[in-house]
């Protein structure tokens, strides 16, 4: 069962193609690698997914709907959350209600009730501060930052925040953009370990745009392979790994980069 | 410094002792404030209660502008409408409890015909809307007269309960200083909340509110009219206060004090608010002092150059606090407590 699937996507910006055609379909439940070279088109793809940036042609489906048309926060609301290549955390805030921003379409209160604030809203406030405290900053081990400013965090912590608040959305699909670049060993098995938790124990289908390869081979059950916005080939980790056309992007860029130092 | 373990573990203690001290504080300012009137003299009950309404109108300009990022330079005309609004029902016989609600949402709801079409596009756009609400808003104000009565403006009759009028300063303080408490109340409500939260993801970094599943636009709606509804109610009490509604009182210079009001206050701040329209309110008294001195001493033309001079000493704010101290007085103060929090160990 796929619980994501794109066709025909097709993205441009002046003369450059993003994306070409691009057919994913993401299995429902499990770790969905997207590799490839730098400007291959994965953030692209993610963006074309989570919905600010308009393909000129191509579908998506989504969990059995189709969400072609559907604009960004709609698609939040049905269960696709994201964290960003470049972290993307409100700076003026602290790491709690950074966190809390993701349980927002879990509540209801409107204007009127905020300002009043006792009753429903400060319940559901409580309510929602409860259930992020378990199920995400005691599972991220993120308690001792909780009140702390953005800007006071290491980058390895403000990744895991971001983490942190794409989870309290509670989605069905989490796209993770690159998460452990600029990580240390440490950190990236920390990060490892959550992301499979994430998926084994919450059963929430992920999908990983990463260039770390040994993390890619290690935990994802499905690789998709771009290349110039175009998808070259996909499979299991062990299939992608010995198609001759991944080596030869993979050899072809390593040979670019020889040229250029 | 604070060390982190030290706050975590005496955190609960630490708390319990803030809220009381708090609660104890609060007790204290809503004694003088209902004491004031009686102890401060007719002068200062007027400033307090002039106070009162820039505080409302702040705290909603502060809402849209400071929290969510949305700058108008129209506030004073929904002012406006507020104030006539009161007039009208007052007028139909609609008593003040009802009026002021009503003024707020006549205000709103013209924030929502300015807001659905010029908030879906981003920026600058929106800011020249709200100026051509704010021109479009003086012309009818000026023009239908039936309702208005034009450039001579309209009376706003005293509000009154069960036939006792809240006529003279020392009453109608009694009207809006307790609607000042409520609504900045209200405003410091709303960042405890989803909706408070979602201005300012908004303000900060509109790409990723929208993928947390935030309506830029339903949001952005949001912020406008709960900023007008808050002019709207300022503007009404404005009418029971000065009990005249007329088209000069509500133009852009209006609109001009209350961006400087927030600016110098600090933006996206309940004490940035409070500590901004007091400032605002006590620099044209200051400087009329100034000018009523400068004719005691022989320059009688003095008198002529208040007005103009008032705009610049804004505007010269405004720039000031934007380059030398762009989070307003509320960082001041924050920084001055700092230091005496850390003091002498650290300076
Ligand atoms: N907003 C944009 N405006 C113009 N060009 C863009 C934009 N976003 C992406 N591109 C271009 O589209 C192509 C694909 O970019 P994309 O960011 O999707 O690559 P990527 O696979 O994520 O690369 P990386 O591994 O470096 O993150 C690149 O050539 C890039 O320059
Ligand atoms: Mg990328």
């Amino acid at each position: 069962m796929h619980i994501l699937e794109a066709e025909g996507l097709t993205l441009r910006f002046g003369g450059i193609r993003a994306l070409a055609d691009v057919a994913v379909a993401v299995p429902k439940g499990g770790i969905t690698a997207i590799i490839g070279p730098n400007g291959a088109g994965k953030t692209s793809l993610f963006n074309a997914i989570s919905g600010f940036y308009r393909p000129e042609r191509g579908t998506l489906r989504f969990d059995g709907a189709d969400i072609t048309r559907v604009p960004a926060h709609a698609r939040a609301a049905l269960g696709l959350a994201r964290t960003f290549q470049n972290v993307s955390l409100f700076r003026g805030m602290t790491v709690l209600d950074n966190i809390k921003l993701g349980g927002h379409n879990r509540l209801r209160a409107g204007a009127l009730g905020a300002l009043w604030y006792l009753g429903r809203a400060a319940a559901e406030e409580a309510r929602l501060r409860a259930e992020i405290e378990r199920e995400v900053i005691d599972f991220l081990e993120i308690d001792h930052i909780r009140d702390l400013p953005i800007d006071a965090l290491a980058y390895g912590l403000q990744k895991r925040v971001e983490l942190a608040r794409a989870l309290a959305m509670q989605p069905k699909v989490l796209m993770l953009d690159e998460p452990v670049a600029g990580m240390n060993r440490e950190e990236t098995e920390d990060m490892a370990r959550f992301i499979l938790d994430v998926q084994e124990e919450r059963g929430i289908t992920v999908m990983l745009v990463e260039h770390d390869m040994g993390l890619v081979m290690d935990i994802s059950s499905h690789v998709v392979v771009l290349n110039f916005g175009q998808v070259i080939a996909s499979g299991t980790p062990a299939e992608v790994r010995r198609n001759p056309a991944v080596i030869a992007a993979y050899l072809g860029e390593r040979a670019a980069r020889r040229r250029v130092a | 410094m604070r060390i982190g373990d030290f706050h975590a573990s005496y955190r609960h203690d630490e708390a319990l002792f803030d809220t009381r001290a708090q609660r104890v504080w609060l007790g204290l300012l809503l004694a003088a404030l209902a004491a004031f009137p009686f102890v401060g003299g007719s002068y200062l009950t007027y400033l307090a209660c002039l106070l009162g309404i820039h505080l409302i109108a702040a705290a909603g300009l502060n809402v849209m502008t400071g929290y969510t990022g949305l700058i108008s330079l129209g506030h004073a005309a929904f002012m406006g409408v507020g104030c006539y609004a009161v007039a009208v029902a007052e007028r139909a016989g609609i008593p003040f409890f009802l009026a002021l609600p009503l003024a707020g949402a006549a205000s709103a709801a013209i924030g929502l015909v300015v807001g659905i079409p010029s908030l879906r596009i981003k920026g600058l756009y929106f800011a020249v809307a709200t100026l051509a609400a704010q021109f479009v808003l003086g012309f009818v104000f000026r023009e239908w007269e039936s309702v208005t009565g034009g450039v001579r403006g309209a009376n706003v009759p005293a509000a009154s309960l069960f036939g006792f009028e809240l006529a003279g300063d020392r009453r109608v303080y009694f009207l809006i200083a307790p609607l000042a408490v409520l609504m900045l109340l209200g405003a410091r409500n709303l960042f405890r909340t989803r909706v408070g939260r979602a201005f300012i993801a908004i303000r900060d970094r509109d790409i990723s509110a929208e993928v947390l599943g935030i309506s830029l636009f339903r949001y952005k709606l949001a912020a406008f009219a709960i900023g007008s509804f808050y002019a709207g109610v300022a503007g009404g009490l404005w009418g029971y206060f000065f009990r005249v509604a007329t088209p000069e009182l509500f133009g852009l210079p209006l609109s001009v004090f209350y961006l400087a009001a927030i600016i110098v206050g600090g933006l996206g701040s309940i004490l940035g608010t409070i500590l901004g329209a007091t400032f605002m309110t006590l620099i044209p008294e200051f400087l009329r002092a100034l000018v009523g001195w400068a004719e005691a001493f022989g320059l009688e033309q003095a008198g002529v150059y208040l007005a103009p001079l008032r705009q610049v000493v804004f505007g010269l704010l405004i720039v000031g606090f934007l380059v030398f101290e762009p989070h307003g007085l509320a960082e001041m103060w924050r920084r001055t407590r700092r230091f005496f929090h850390l003091w002498p160990f650290r300076t």
